[in-house]
């Protein structure tokens, strides 16, 4: 793999940037791996990384329906933070904060991570009270969380209306410092390239059809691309995982449903943090490009295509000038939709399945993206060792029939 | 300056209403009908922008939605609109425009240094550098926000208004050109109800510049009785300057209405529920790749005639047409009629043979085919082109003297719409574009926008498409013929995707496929260099298509030189997927009216007015105004808690309860169906009878809470916590129309039929006699909960005695025009007893001295009823929602979190709601979390401050002594109790 810095970036302007290597090869599926997984958006690219990096598997490879990072991995809105109220969710999510903190360099990829804060702003009684909970939470786990006032949120942010007399005033807020947004395509990329320095196949347009098991245990798949033999295979399919794991006659406790976001065309810089807001349901940052990301709320219905209703569109839209009076003379440029898959718990599933050799990652809802390197690094732990790390045990798919539920609904209502 | 490139005759502006306007503080003339970009170029401003990365100078390119280069601010402070492109902006008198790149000046930039560092700045160079320390994105990105952006959000809240309404119509006709125009008349003339939009201000779209004849009269003449005839017809609706912008699906399409003037609203949103769609919003014309393809005075062929033929401009003296295809031809012939010289029409074919050419050639334009733009040269501008031959057959390469340069590379349909509703694309190899695949929506795409270009067949195609539209509804086309337009010949396109490469200066000039995005040809290498080779991922790494024209201008471009980069065909490699808005759309509009004081209903009980004449802060519960507390002269909101608690407590208080959700639960199987949704034996309930009941999740968590009553064998009244009313009501009918078909139901929401005064305290019953209640109030006549109906002042009202406080206690429910009339009496009535008025607050304080919960405060949806201690109520007997599942091991476990009590030690400090419960002193992270703390008040009656939570095993941890850790670090030491502090014997509310 060739480094990356500002050094080669002038050596190659010089030669015309006609020597740039391929950041990740094309590879051929092989008949054989030691481990597969299923799905290369970044948590299944992170995934095969750390099993190469941590565990020493380089016979592995990572498949994909169409190109790395099309699914959610690409629709996000691309915040990253790990104020969860249950002590099971926060352990799990700073674990990915602290890996994000240092990925750009452990990856040699600038993935664009910007701690620019996360405010998760309250607009009742009830709310503060949520807020003041999930904060004294989040610093007795070691979490940096602290409750602002919303003469504290003017001040850091002079554009959002805290007026009394709006419909649902700010009373204050929770505030995650060390929180904030980074390049959602550039993770897939990051992950896949240095997963492919270290002997990862990564196969795209390879679609799988089906899971062949003998004796309660995976041996191998079926794929567009042909037939692949292996012994440990990791779901990480996001929105169309209880479909991929039907395949193995698993049903999960999954629904998908459409999720949208939209950018603003591109404005001087106004917003320097993330601001997320339930009662008034929206969350916004703007990008270093200087479109506003803006994510809307959920879409009630069940679904697989990639695309929701305009009503809730609307919707978002009035939640963001509510906060934001100035947005409304600002222009959409942009709209898309995602499939989330949402569990009953607003959690994910991180486990080992009936099926041996068969490892589930998925019902992640609306908050993927900032799990990615958490997600792939317990996801590859579970899979080398054929048992969850301790950070994703109480993930697993039986926690469904135990009841063992860690009810994130909460912390993770308003989709991010 | 004058309007120096303004014709002295023609166009369709009007010359007799001249309007001034500013750009970049210069001080400009221009007229009535001018867009912001033709008059710019009247006046002769060829510099307008400044790109996105390498700060090159740009002018204006195209006439339309597809231009890329000049974007402006226009107006300021609150009124600043951002980003709007010069080319769909009406002109209007004291319009402030300015630039939104280029510093200092537009015309001066410094941030073109970044333009020599091209080659350091290529596509993605910002992923392979800031990364040397940990700290370096956080100090870079700094610097590199600095630079984002295009214009300045406005200050301030939003002085235009908006709304929204909806329509429905037979057949929506999206453009209004020769094609749309000809559909909308045929699906008129056949009966259908038709809605026409068309983003311009005027109908006609390519007519407005057309030179042709149809049914023998000149086109806008044609057009006018064809707009004067789809205006007189009453089934025919026609939007000017609204454009579709979203296709959604089951036919649904969001339309914007921009620049309404008829009206206190500025900008409308149509949502369309047509049952036929014809799409015909016709086509861009195709820029062409070559070195410096970017300078200010390139611009689109159609632009250039669309500027002479409809605005009255010129826009330069000396003329090159570089080609592919006959439609460039135009530019010249109109440059010529205007006056202007043309040096030459360079075509890259070598066989020309259409009309137009042989219509240039006779006007005495030089013809060079075989021939292409080798580069155009200059600094802030146009100065001149190097041609070279295409192949081997064109002139020898040489320097052309120009100052504009009209280029056509062909037409992309507007496939947007058609793409949006799902429907695919098909590459034709014949005239090298993308047209509409099949339909999978009721649509069908008719003229330019479906890949057809001559006028003849575009009149044809819509004239047919409006009829199939119409009878596929069950209208009988009129016989109608389509109007005709002279035949024309016209040679083939030949695709040319980039010219060949030069050696020389021009070898190392940029070549520009996205403008705004300063996306080069050599960036799209780079890509597929390096392995990036799905569009989607070229797009995204390279930005292309990413600007505000959507990629209208480049996007196809960019996939024919990445399918030439790969050896595909340019179907292998398809196009990126078309997202909603067509156009951007301002937020303001997609919200409509609902912002500020409309953003979501603010709903009052009948005893607001009251409660505001007595000095009543409100707390915000769901969409509730709530009275929070009254105070006294002098008193915060500590203090009248206070007084409120201990007064209601020593003799009575009244409350405002209107706001909890009533729902009246009739029908033969009322009994039944409530059984099924609530955890207590319902058919125990005499009628008569109340009873607190809860509801659970499938999960077997706690939902909701409230008290129901039995007032028939058939009928229930129902109530629910303030925020969960609309939430049950609407649990309940999922499951009676999904699950429980078979059960004979009825719902009706009473909330805001019948309103509730809550009367608590020793003295409520003389209360309720001094209102002259005619029914028996004493215990064994009327015990704790029951109900019954009585007369109150008069008045028909329904008494129920229940206790929210643990006192004696009675919530008078009356129908809601009369609530004022009955609190106000209730208030005279209890004056003698000192009645006093208390809000959320004292209620939270009274419910918790008793230990009862409040759900969503108390719990949070990981709370079984037993945790709460409330087993006395889960029937053994029935089947209940959620009753299975709190037979899953984790349900059954000892030391689950349980609903307990705190007191402070020093019996002093409130603990502050939200703490956490942790053992031992030493709190290193994580520390192990035993619980929380979500109720905490001072109470008056008892004198210290009380809290109440959940903790892990808390009913076997009474006694015990732990910290309560806040939000702020605060610790406050805490011993366990049981969670009922007040009257635990219960006997205060049978008195």
């Amino acid at each position: 793999m060739e480094k990356y810095s500002a050094l080669k970036l002038i050596r190659h302007a010089l030669g015309s940037n006609r020597k740039w290597p391929r950041a990740w090869r094309k590879a051929e599926p092989a008949a054989r791996y030691d481990a597969v997984v299923v799905g290369g958006g970044g948590h299944g690219l992170a995934t095969a990384y750390y099993l190469a990096s941590r565990h020493g598997m380089r016979n592995i490879a990572v498949l994909e329906k169409g190109w790395i990072g099309s699914g959610n991995t690409g629709r996000n809105t691309t915040i990253v933070r790990s104020n969860y109220l249950w002590t099971e969710a926060s352990l799990l999510y700073e674990k990915s904060l602290q890996l994000w903190e240092g990925l750009s360099r452990e990856l040699n990829y600038n993935v664009m991570f910007s701690q620019r804060g996360v405010y998760n702003l309250g607009h009742t009684l009830q709310e503060m009270r949520d807020i003041e909970r999930r904060v004294a939470a989040n610093r007795l786990n070691g979490i940096d969380a602290e409750v602002v006032a919303a003469e504290q949120i003017k001040a850091a942010i002079p554009i959002i209306n805290t007026s009394r007399h709006a419909r649902y005033p700010i009373l204050g807020a929770s505030l995650q410092r060390r929180a904030g947004v980074a390049r959602h395509d550039a993770v897939a990329w990051a992950f896949a390239r240095a997963a492919d320095a270290l002997g990862v196949d990564i196969i795209e347009q390879c679609e799988v059809r089906g899971i062949d098991c003998q004796g309660g245990r995976v041996v191998g798949l079926q794929t567009s691309r042909g037939p692949i033999a292996t012994g440990r295979v990791g779901l990480v399919a996001a929105g169309h995982a209880s479909v991929v794991a039907a395949m193995a006659g698993l049903r999960l406790p999954l629904e998908s449903h459409p999720l949208q976001a939209f950018v603003s065309e591109p404005l001087r810089p106004l917003l320097d943090t993330v601001v997320m807001s339930n009662a008034v349901h929206g969350y916004v940052s703007q990008s270093d490009k200087g479109e506003l990301v803006i994510g809307a709320g959920i879409d009630a219905y069940n679904g697989y295509g990639q695309r929701g209703s305009f009503h809730t569109i609307e919707h978002a839209m009035q939640a963001m000038v509510e906060l934001f009076p100035c947005f409304s003379r600002v222009r959409m440029l942009r709209l898309w939709g995602g499939i989330v898959d949402v569990s009953p718990d607003a959690c994910p599933i991180i486990g080992t399945t009936p099926v041996r050799g068969l490892y589930l990652n998925c019902g992640w809802g609306t908050g993927g993206f900032k799990a990615t390197p958490g997600s792939g690094w317990v996801l590859a732990h579970t899979m080398a060792h054929d048992a969850p790390h301790e950070l994703n045990a109480p993930f697993g798919l039986d926690r469904f029939s135990t009841g063992a539920l860690i009810d994130e609904h909460g912390a993770a209502a308003v989709a991010h | 300056m004058s309007q120096a490139f303004r014709l002295p005759v023609g166009g369709r502006i009007r010359r007799d209403e001249p309007l001034e306007f500013t750009f970049n503080g210069r001080t400009l003339s221009g007229f009535a009908g001018d867009t912001l970009a033709s008059a710019l170029l009247a006046n002769g401003c060829r510099v307008v922008g400044r790109s996105f990365k390498y700060h090159r100078p740009r002018g204006i390119m195209a006439a339309g939605a597809e231009e890329p280069n000049a974007i402006v601010q226009v107006g300021r402070g609150q009124h600043a609109e951002p980003n709007l492109k010069a080319t769909q902006v009406e002109l209007q008198a004291g319009l402030e425009a300015r630039s939104v790149r280029g510093w200092p000046s537009v015309n001066f930039d410094l941030g073109r240094i970044n333009d020599r560092l091209g080659g350091v700045l290529a596509a993605g160079f910002y992923y392979k550098t800031f990364m040397s320390s940990a700290g370096s994105w956080h100090r870079s990105e700094r610097f590199i926000r600095r630079a984002a952006g295009l214009g300045w959000a406005p200050t301030g809240s939003d002085p235009d208004r908006y709304e929204s309404r909806n329509a429905h119509c037979d057949v929506l006709v999206v453009g209004a050109g020769p094609a749309g125009l000809s559909a909308a008349r045929s699906a008129a003339l056949a009966g259908a109800r038709v809605l026409l939009v068309d983003d311009q201000p005027e109908l006609g779209g390519a007519l407005l510049a057309c030179r042709d004849t149809i049914d023998r009269m000149p086109a806008k003449d044609w057009l006018a009785a064809q707009a004067a005839f789809l205006e007189a017809q009453p089934r025919v609706r026609v939007l000017r300057r609204c454009t579709a912008f979203g296709y959604h699906d089951h036919n649904f399409l969001s339309l914007v209405q921009h620049d309404l003037t008829d009206h206190a609203v500025v900008q409308r949103l149509w949502r369309v529920r047509a049952k036929q769609v014809v799409l015909a919003q016709g086509a861009f014309e195709r820029s062409l790749v070559f070195p410096n393809n970017d300078l200010p005075g390139v611009m689109l062929a159609s632009a250039v005639s669309t500027y002479i033929r409809r605005y009255a401009v010129r826009p330069g003296c000396q003329l090159v047409v570089f080609t592919n295809n006959d439609s460039g031809y135009q530019a010249a012939i109109d440059w010529l009629e205007a006056g202007g010289q043309v040096e030459a029409i360079v075509d890259c074919r070598d066989d020309v043979r259409g009309d137009l050419p042989r219509t240039a050639q006779s006007m005495g334009a030089r013809i060079l085919t075989g021939t292409v733009v080798a580069g155009a040269r200059g600094r802030s501008g146009l100065r001149s082109v190097e041609v070279a031959p295409a192949a081997g057959s064109g002139v020898a390469r040489q320097k052309l003297q120009c100052d504009v340069l009209a280029m056509s590379g062909g037409w992309n349909p507007a496939v947007h719409l058609h793409s949006q509703s799902g429907g695919r694309n098909q590459w034709q190899p014949e005239p090298a574009c993308f047209t509409p695949g099949n339909p999978v929506q009721a649509a069908v795409s008719a003229g330019a926008c479906n890949g057809v270009f001559g006028l003849r067949e575009c009149l044809a195609q819509g004239h047919q498409a409006g009829q199939e539209a119409a009878r596929r509804w069950g209208f009988e086309p009129a016989f109608d013929e389509a109007s005709e337009a002279p035949a024309m010949q016209s040679g083939a396109l030949m695709p040319l995707w980039r010219v060949p490469e030069m050696r020389g200066r021009l070898a190392a000039s940029k070549q520009f496929i996205d403008y705004q995005n300063d996306t080069t040809l050599s960036d799209l290498r780079l890509a597929l260099r390096e392995g990036f080779e799905h569009i989607e991922h070229i797009k995204r790494y390279t930005a292309l298509g990413f600007g505000t024209d959507q990629g209208k201008m480049g996007n196809i471009n960019g996939m024919a030189l990445v399918a030439e980069g790969l050896g595909k065909t340019i179907p292998e490699v398809g196009t990126t997927t078309f997202r909603p808005p067509f156009t951007p759309v301002r937020f303001g509009a997609c919200a409509g009216g609902d912002v500020g004081d409309l953003y979501e209903p603010v709903r009052k009980t009948p005893l607001h007015e009251w409660q505001v004449e007595n000095g009543a802060p409100f707390e915000v519960v769901g969409q509730w105004l709530r009275a929070h507390y009254y105070p006294h002269e002098g008193e915060d909101l500590e203090t009248a808690v206070c007084r409120e608690c201990l007064a209601t407590r020593a003799s009575v208080g009244i409350m405002d309860a209107s706001t909890l959700g009533k729902i009246d639960v009739s029908g033969p199987d009322a009994e039944t169906f409530l059984e099924r949704l609530y955890t207590h034996d319902i058919a125990r309930m005499s009628v008569g009878r109340c009873a607190y009941g809860v509801m659970l999740g499938e999960d077997g968590m706690v939902m909701d809470d409230g008290v129901m009553a039995r007032l028939g064998p058939e009928r229930f009244y129902v109530t629910t916590t303030t925020g969960g009313a609309a939430n049950v009501l609407s649990w309940m009918e999922l499951w009676l129309q999904t699950e429980w078909p078979d059960l004979q139901v009825r719902l009706t929401s009473l909330t805001e039929t019948w309103s509730t005064i809550a009367l608590a305290g020793p003295n409520s019953r003389q209360v309720l006699r001094a209102m002259g209640c005619d029914v028996d109030l004493e215990p064994e006549a009327f015990p704790f909960m029951t109900t019954r109906t009585a007369r109150l002042e008069n008045e028909p009202v329904r008494l129920f005695r229940i206790s929210f406080s643990g006192e004696l206690a009675y919530e008078i429910n009356v129908r809601s025009d009369r609530a004022d009339f009955m609190w106000r009496r209730a208030m005279a009535a209890g004056a003698a007893f000192g009645i006093t008025p208390y809000g959320t607050e004292t209620m939270h304080v009274l419910r918790a001295e008793k230990g009862f919960i409040i759900v969503g405060q108390d719990t949070d949806g990981s709370v079984t009823p037993v945790d709460l201690g409330m087993n006395w109520m889960m029937s053994k007997s029935k089947d209940y929602i959620g009753r299975r599942s709190l037979a899953r091991p984790d349900c059954v476990r000892p030391g689950r979190k349980q609903w307990v009590g705190f007191r402070s030690l020093d019996d002093r400090t409130v603990v502050r709601e939200g703490s956490q419960l942790v053992q031992g002193d030493t709190l290193e992270p994580p520390v192990p979390l035993l619980g929380h703390v979500s109720s905490s008040y001072f109470s008056a009656c008892l004198g210290y401050p009380i809290a109440l939570g959940l903790l892990n095993d808390g009913k076997r941890r009474h006694g015990e002594e732990l910290l309560a850790v806040d939000a702020g670090g605060g610790r406050t030491r805490v011993r366990v109790v049981a969670p009922v502090f007040y009257d635990p014997e219960g006997e205060r509310q049978h008195a």
